[in-house]
Parts: structure tokens; C-alpha cells; sequence
């Protein structure tokens, strides 16, 4: 491992900085301040990471076995169905933008604050509101529809709390739309003297285009979701079938919101690559303007594609047609990423820290993630696909190698930024090996589980699939390990780590020209003034692009 | 944020310029999601229509159609009243701005009170989804009872959600005559009024949707 | 921008030709024009609503960006009717092919 160059080593802690203007209780849970709300975002996403976590170890530790030994059938839906709800809406949703958006947009545009600081606070706070909500569906009993909540099953046959957990999906809803909405306004009003669009960080520009699918897409899923808990509730509803409603029709409008969805989990973390490979190449990077507009374009055709997800759903066959061939377009603009980090590799000065250590792990376990999403794509095998280990292992690349990776790289680039303080570096590489290692040997065999025909969401199997169910529990475990590692030097850093300095990394971006961790108002010297393009490294100068 | 009288302009903005046009550009954002909200009943009311369109037709006929005008008629008084409000802030016209203010509040709540006696006229002769849900049609005899249902269903549910939203309406309306009674309007500091208008005729055009796709399908029968 | 004061007049006329088109909608509601009924109701619609988006809430004084935000989400609100209408239009057309 290199060491880190431009770090002085006589580098202090600044007297006064956003987190200790005040310290009560109150200062922090009444803050307006952008970073101080991605702080509360960080401990509370951390916490249902770890609930979510849970659910994980326990599913795998069920699949250890042919048998249902350690949970019955009913507990098991249980555990997979709060194992997704909590995930998907309390921790991927939120993740990066709620933590490293909310604390690094206004630094990155130059501003002293998101646009409307008190919305930011009460967003925070309804997504605390619908994750107590699900922690209180949990303790009164649990859901069992899967985080999907397939109507008729949710509406009228489910017996469990499924109101619920529906409730928090809702709330955490609008926790997401106000959370987009912020952002769009700061990046278009709130923007530094000189900085225009095209020397925005690419990081800032895939949070543009997350805020557009948080605002178009989530109020659909928003009135889905009042729509099954209407049902539920008055017993008559839009989706039931005794009345001539169609259960297929909410899963185009769950769709339509939560394919996007993925998109909003996996381009922030596209953005946090991009600033990470670029740094640790001292490269400028390669094909500026197609990263920017691929996010665009990933944002707009990734609306286009939800039918694919009803391949086998009596969705009429010639619908599935255009949403399959659809479904193949949005695959261009997330290679024209991948191709473009590439080429930003090719003849940089590489150096290995741990953030690019992630970047790495996301690119590779991204493309795998993506490839194998074609197969899903196209009708044909999808028919063989379709509810097996294979869609499981295929989301979980994009979701877990893609964006938890991210967000760890983006965790370890800005940690000093967020703490000004260091961590140690080579336990921190050595734990980022080992979450790929984890990684891979959980799901790679479950890739081979559901080529071989194992459904999921069953707590039984065939004893022929137990070798690799025994493989894919055992890296969970390496994984759980992982995770685990960096949230004890994380920790050991904060009162112990050696103090950063306003740019440990001798990175680009306006976020690194204050001080680490920052003042409240970010920039105490005066609103910066930009004069060059993003990315302005030492390796490939303005002409390598366009 | 903060409307301090001295400072008009909160700490993280440079002038009030910045200020006003993030604060329009965030309600236009608002309001596209609500776009989006209110849309995904229009695809459920889409497909269905599309795949009923008989029971659509006998449900839509049986509702009151002179309360439905009277309503439109009503909202698009209170649009007009509520865009002079706007107005009236923003040539510091205090008085009339709070008669706007009040005026558009009671035209809203007529109409509130309107669809409660709808409500309870359905209620009456049990056309309200449930166990005791009856429905005869002369004019259309192929319309089953059960889509008829579906349809009713959904009538209140979008009536009922755009209702819910004028009842927010509403509470933004005190809010505003609150604060324009104790004279924190002037031509510097109309922006609540005027983003509280683009709301209020938001809430207006769903219900310029919501009156001929639910009252006016097939009334020459 | 915002500051644009639209004189009362202009309200008052767009106020006069939101009810015309309301009293010809509900009088076109009870001929029988087949098809185009919906179709009618449907364009005076939106011709309403585009009044009020223009007037009422100011879109035709405010900034291109504002303009692009409110068509973007009339746009994708067209997006989602467009996807959903192909399934139900289409589903019944390989039915009576399936042997069963």
C-alpha cells in the first residue's frame, strides 16, 4: 500500500468546526446544518443496515441445511420479507444521498447550505417516522409478502401487519421525494460563482439525476401503497379481483416506481466511483460529458423498463416484448460508465487505498451485475430465471457489490472530510479484500443455485443444492466480518485517528479546499470562486476528452 | 426560512433574488410529484375504463351531475379569488388580500361541504363500496355490478384524495390570513402567498380532470 | 420570474374563458359524438389546465427551467399511460392460441 502523500503529517484538528459549534442533544436533533443531518442519516442508516443485517445471517443460516430446521415456513417469509423492507427503504435508498449527498453536495456547488435546510431536517425525520413504523410491524409480528407486496396476497389474504409496514414504506417515501427535491433546487440555484454545469463533479451530477427519479417516481408508488392499505382496511379495493380489478395492474405501478428504484440505489454510488477512480489516478477522467449524460439517460430510459419484472405475470407477451427490448437500451449507458472508468485507469498513476479498493470491487461486481441482468432481460431465459437463486444473486451484485461497495468507497474518501480524521490504512484495505472476497463466495453460487433450478423465498431445499448453500453462508459470514471491521476503526478513529488535514488525498473539488471536517457555513472565507474543470489532475490534460 | 423583519433573506442564500427563485423552483418540484401521485390513479382510472367501459359509463351516469358543475363552478371562482390574493400581496394591498384570502377559504369549503352531501347521498342508496354495495342500471344493462363497484371504489378514492388535499388547502388559507392579518405580506414578501396559490390551482386542475372523466362519460343516454 | 405582477384584468379574462369552456364541456357531455366524446371532454381539459398553468400559476412569465420542470412532468405522467395501456390493450390477443 502507498502511503499518503499529501497529508503533512504536522496536520491539526481545527478548534471549531460543524460538530462541536454545540453539543447538546437538542443542537443535534433541531440542526438545520446539511452536514449534521447526513451525521444523523449515517448513525441511522448504520443501525438498520445492521437490523437488515440480521435478517441476512438468519436467512442464511436456515439455507445452511436442506431442512427447515431453524425457522418454520412462515417465520422464514418473515425474516426475507423485513430482510428487503428494511434493506431497500431504510438503507439503500437513503444511503449515499442522505449521507455523503446531504454532507457533500453544498461543499461540491460552493454553498453554505442545501436550499431549504428545514425540509432536509424534516425529512430526516420522516424517514426516522416510517422506520419506527417498520420496527413496530416487526415487534407486533412481522410481514410476511415479501418487500414487493404483491396485491392479492398483501391486500386481502396476508395475515400479518402488512398496514403497517406499508405506512413506512409511504412515509419513507416523501423522507426520499423532499430529500431529491432539495437537491435539484441546490444544484441549480446555489451553484458558486464560475462553477457551471460542466465543471460540476460527476458525483453532483449522479445525484441530479437520482433527485429526478426520487421526485418522478416515488409519489407512484406512494398512492400504490395507499391503494393496498385502502383495500386492506375497507375490504373492497382497486386491485381485487371479485370487483374485476386486476392484481397485475399494481405491479405495473409498484414497477414503475422500483425499477427506477434501483436506479436511485446505483447511481450515487456511479458518482462516488467516478470521483474516487479519477483521484486515485491523478488522471483527469476519461469522456466527462458521457458519464454526466449517461446518468441522464439512465435516469429517463431506466422509467421505460419496469415491465420486465412481469415476464411471467400474464402481462400480455407483446407488452413484454418492447419492455424487453427496452430493458437492453438502458444497458448502454451503464457500459458507457464502466468503459470510461476504464480508460480513466489506462496510464494513471495508480496508487491502492482502500476507497479504490472499493471502486475496483464496485466495477467488477457491477459488470457482473449488470451482465446477468440481460439474461433477466431477454424473455426467453427469463422464463427459466424467473424467481430463482439466479435473479437473487444478479440483484444483489448491482445492489451489495454495486452500491454498498460505493458506499463504502465513498465512506472511506470522505471519512476524513466528515471526522478530519485518518483511519488506519492497511487494516482498511485488508477489510475491503476480505468483503470481496465474502462477497463473491456468497453469491456467485447462488448464480449457479438458480441456473441449476432452486427457487427462492423457500426455507427447504433439494439436499443436491446444499454444497453451494453451504459455500454462499459461509461467505456471508466472511462478509458479515467484512462489514464489521471498519465500524470498529471507524470508531477508533474518531477519538484516536491522526487528524487529515483539509485534503489527505490531494484531491480536486471545492470540498477539499476547506478544512477537514468543515465549519458550519462551509466555506468561512467567502463563497469560492471556480476557475477550472472538475478534475484537474496532472495526468491527461483538457484535450483527452471531446 | 427566517422572516425576520430586518432580513428578509436567510443566512445561506446571497440575495433575495436566489431565494425566491429556489422557493418557486421547489414548489414546481412538489407539484410535479404530485403530478405523479394524482397520475397513478389516472392509470388505474385509464385501464379500467379501457377494460369496463359500460359499468364506467352507468356509474358516471348516476352521479349528480348539477353538484358537479356547481363544484367546478365553485374551484374555479376560488382560482380566480386566490390569484388575486396573489396579486393584492404583491401591490401591498393588505385589506383586499385578506378578503381574497377569506374569500377563496369559503368558496373552498363549499366545496368541501358540497361533497359531503354527495358522499352521503351514495352512502344512502348504497352505492359506497362494501358488503351492502346495490346498483341498478336502466341504461346499461351489460354493466355488472361488481365493475359498477370497482368503479365507485375508485371515485372515492380520487375524490377523496383531491378532497383531502383541499383540506390542506384550506389549512395553508388560515395559515396565510394568520400571518396577512398581522401584516407579514408586502411587495418584498409574497412568496408564501404565491407558492400556497400555485398549490391551490394545482388542486384546481385535478379537479378539472377529475369532473368530466367521472360526471360527463356517456350523458346523451 | 416571480416578481411578474399579472394585472387583475388578465385573471378576470382567463376567469371568463375557464367557464366558457367548462359550460361547453358539460353541454358537449350530452351529444352523442361516439368516440370523440371522451376525446372532447379530454381537449378542454387540457386546455383548461394549460390556462391555469399559464396565467393563474404564472408559467408563461417564468423562467425556461420552470417551464422544462412542469412539462417534464406532464411528460412522464404521459410515460406511464403510454407503458401501461400496451399490456391491457394486447393481453387477450394470444389467448385463444393456447391449447388449453
Amino acid at each position: 500500500m502507498s502511503t499518503i502523500a499529501a497529508r503533512p503529517e504536522s496536520a491539526l484538528m481545527p478548534k471549531r468546526h460543524y460538530a462541536n459549534v454545540k453539543h447538546s442533544v437538542a443542537s443535534w436533533l433541531l440542526t438545520t446544518d446539511h452536514k449534521r443531518i447526513a451525521i444523523l442519516y449515517l448513525i441511522s442508516i448504520t443501525v438498520f443496515f445492521a437490523v437488515g443485517g440480521f435478517f441476512a445471517s438468519m436467512i442464511r443460516l436456515e439455507l445452511l441445511t436442506p431442512k427447515g430446521d431453524l425457522f418454520d415456513g412462515d417465520t422464514y417469509n418473515k425474516m426475507f420479507t423485513l430482510h428487503g423492507i428494511i434493506m431497500i427503504f431504510f438503507f439503500l435508498i437513503p444511503s449515499i444521498p442522505a449521507v455523503l449527498g446531504n454532507f457533500l453536495i453544498p461543499l461540491m456547488v460552493g454553498a453554505k447550505d442545501l436550499a431549504f435546510p428545514k425540509i432536509n431536517l424534516l425529512s430526516w425525520y420522516l424517514y426516522i417516522i416510517g422506520g419506527l413504523l417498520a420496527v413496530w410491524a416487526l415487534v407486533k409480528g412481522g410481514v410476511d409478502t415479501g418487500w414487493t407486496f404483491y396485491t392479492p396476497y398483501s391486500s386481502t389474504y396476508a395475515k400479518t401487519e402488512v398496514f403497517l409496514a406499508v405506512s413506512a414504506a409511504f412515509i419513507a417515501g416523501f423522507s426520499s421525494i423532499l430529500t431529491g427535491l432539495n437537491f435539484i433546487v441546490t444544484i441549480h440555484k446555489m451553484r458558486a460563482p464560475g462553477l457551471t454545469w460542466f465543471r460540476l463533479p460527476l458525483f453532483v451530477w449522479a445525484h441530479y439525476a437520482t433527485s429526478l427519479i426520487q421526485i418522478l417516481g416515488t409519489p407512484v408508488v406512494a398512492i400504490t401503497l395507499v391503494l393496498v392499505g385502502v383495500e386492506r382496511i375497507w375490504g373492497k379495493g382497486i386491485f381485487d379481483p371479485s370487483l374485476g380489478g386486476d392484481p397485475v395492474l399494481f405491479q405495473h405501478l409498484f414497477w414503475f416506481y422500483s425499477h427506477p428504484a434501483v436506479y436511485i440505489m446505483i447511481l450515487p454510488g456511479m458518482g462516488v466511483i467516478s470521483e474516487v477512480i479519477t483521484c486515485f489516478s491523478r488522471k483527469r477522467i476519461f469522456g466527462y460529458e458521457f458519464i454526466a449524460f449517461s446518468s441522464l439517460a439512465i435516469a429517463i430510459v431506466g422509467f421505460l423498463v419496469w415491465g420486465h419484472h412481469m415476464f411471467v405475470s400474464t402481462q400480455s407477451t407483446y407488452a413484454g416484448m418492447v419492455f424487453s427490448f427496452l430493458t437492453f437500451l438502458v444497458a448502454v449507458p451503464s457500459a458507457i460508465k464502466v468503459f470510461n472508468w476504464t480508460a480513466t485507469l489506462y496510464k494513471g498513476e495508480i496508487t491502492f487505498e482502500a476507497p479504490m479498493l472499493y471502486a475496483f470491487g464496485f466495477i467488477g461486481l457491477f459488470t457482473i451485475g449488470g451482465l446477468t441482468g440481460l439474461f433477466l432481460g431477454a424473455m426467453a431465459t427469463d422464463i427459466h430465471f424467473h424467481d430463482t437463486y439466479f435473479v437473487v444473486a444478479h440483484f444483489h451484485y448491482v445492489m451489495v457489490g454495486g452500491m454498498v461497495m460505493g458506499f463504502m468507497c465513498g465512506l472511506h474518501f470522505w471519512w476524513p472530510k466528515m471526522t478530519g480524521r485518518m483511519y488506519p490504512a492497511t487494516i482498511a484495505s485488508i477489510a475491503a479484500i476480505i468483503v470481496f472476497i465474502g462477497f463473491n463466495l456468497t453469491f456467485f453460487p447462488q448464480f449457479i443455485l438458480g441456473y441449476l433450478g432452486m427457487p427462492r423465498r423457500y426455507h427447504e431445499y433439494a439436499a443436491e443444492f446444499q454444497v453451494l448453500n453451504v459455500m454462499s453462508t459461509a461467505g456471508a459470514s466472511i462478509l458479515g466480518v467484512g462489514y464489521a471491521i471498519p465500524g470498529f476503526y471507524f470508531m477508533w478513529s474518531l477519538f484516536f485517528g491522526p487528524a487529515a488535514g483539509p485534503n489527505p488525498w490531494g484531491a480536486k473539488g471545492l470540498e477539499w479546499q476547506t478544512q477537514s471536517p468543515p465549519t458550519t457555513f462551509n466555506f468561512d472565507e467567502g463563497q469560492p470562486i471556480v476557475v477550472e474543470e472538475a478534475y484537474a489532475y496532472s495526468i491527461g490534460g483538457s484535450e483527452s476528452v471531446s | 426560512m427566517s422572516h425576520s423583519s430586518d432580513s428578509l433573506v436567510a443566512h445561506h442564500f446571497e440575495d433575495i433574488e436566489q431565494q425566491n427563485e429556489s422557493a418557486v423552483l421547489g414548489m414546481w418540484l412538489f407539484l410535479g410529484q404530485e403530478i405523479m401521485f394524482f397520475g397513478g390513479l389516472f392509470a388505474v382510472y385509464l385501464v379500467y375504463r379501457f377494460k369496463y367501459p359500460d359499468a364506467w359509463a352507468a356509474g358516471s351516469t348516476d352521479l349528480d351531475i348539477t353538484l358537479g358543475t356547481f363544484n367546478t363552478v365553485v374551484l374555479l371562482v376560488s382560482s380566480l379569488t386566490m390569484a388575486m390574493g396573489v396579486w393584492s400581496a404583491q401591490t401591498g394591498r393588505q385589506k383586499s388580500l385578506i378578503r381574497y384570502l377569506l374569500a377563496t377559504l369559503v368558496l373552498g369549503s363549499t366545496f368541501l361541504v358540497v361533497k359531503f352531501f354527495e358522499y352521503k347521498h351514495k352512502w344512502d342508496y348504497h352505492h359506497v363500496p362494501g358488503p351492502s354495495f346495490s346498483f341498478q342500471s336502466e341504461h346499461f344493462p351489460n354493466a355488472a355490478e361488481s365493475n359498477v363497484q370497482l368503479f365507485y371504489t375508485l371515485y372515492f378514492i380520487m375524490t377523496g384524495m383531491h378532497a383531502l388535499h383541499m383540506v390542506i388547502g384550506a389549512g395553508l388559507l388560515i395559515w396565510l390570513i394568520v400571518l396577512a392579518w398581522k401584516g407579514k405580506f408586502g411587495p418584498h414578501n409574497f412568496m408564501k402567498v404565491e407558492l400556497t396559490g400555485f398549490y391551490w390551482h394545482f388542486v384546481d386542475i385535478v379537479w378539472v380532470f377529475l369532473f368530466p372523466l367521472l360526471y360527463l362519460i356517456n350523458r346523451h343516454h | 420570474m416571480a416578481q411578474h405582477v399579472v394585472p387583475p384584468s388578465t385573471y378576470v379574462k382567463v376567469f371568463g374563458g375557464l367557464t366558457i369552456l367548462m359550460i361547453l364541456t358539460v353541454v358537449m357531455a350530452f351529444f352523442n359524438l361516439g368516440v370523440l366524446n371522451p376525446v372532447v371532454a379530454l381537449t378542454i381539459a387540457i386546455l383548461k389546465a394549460l390556462l391555469i398553468v399559464l396565467f393563474f400559476m404564472n408559467v408563461k412569465y417564468s423562467s425556461k427551467l420552470t417551464m422544462i420542470f412542469v412539462a417534464c412532468g406532464f411528460f412522464w405522467l404521459l410515460i406511464m399511460f403510454f407503458l401501461i395501456m400496451p399490456d391491457y390493450i394486447s393481453r387477450e390477443w394470444l389467448t385463444p392460441a393456447i391449447p388449453w
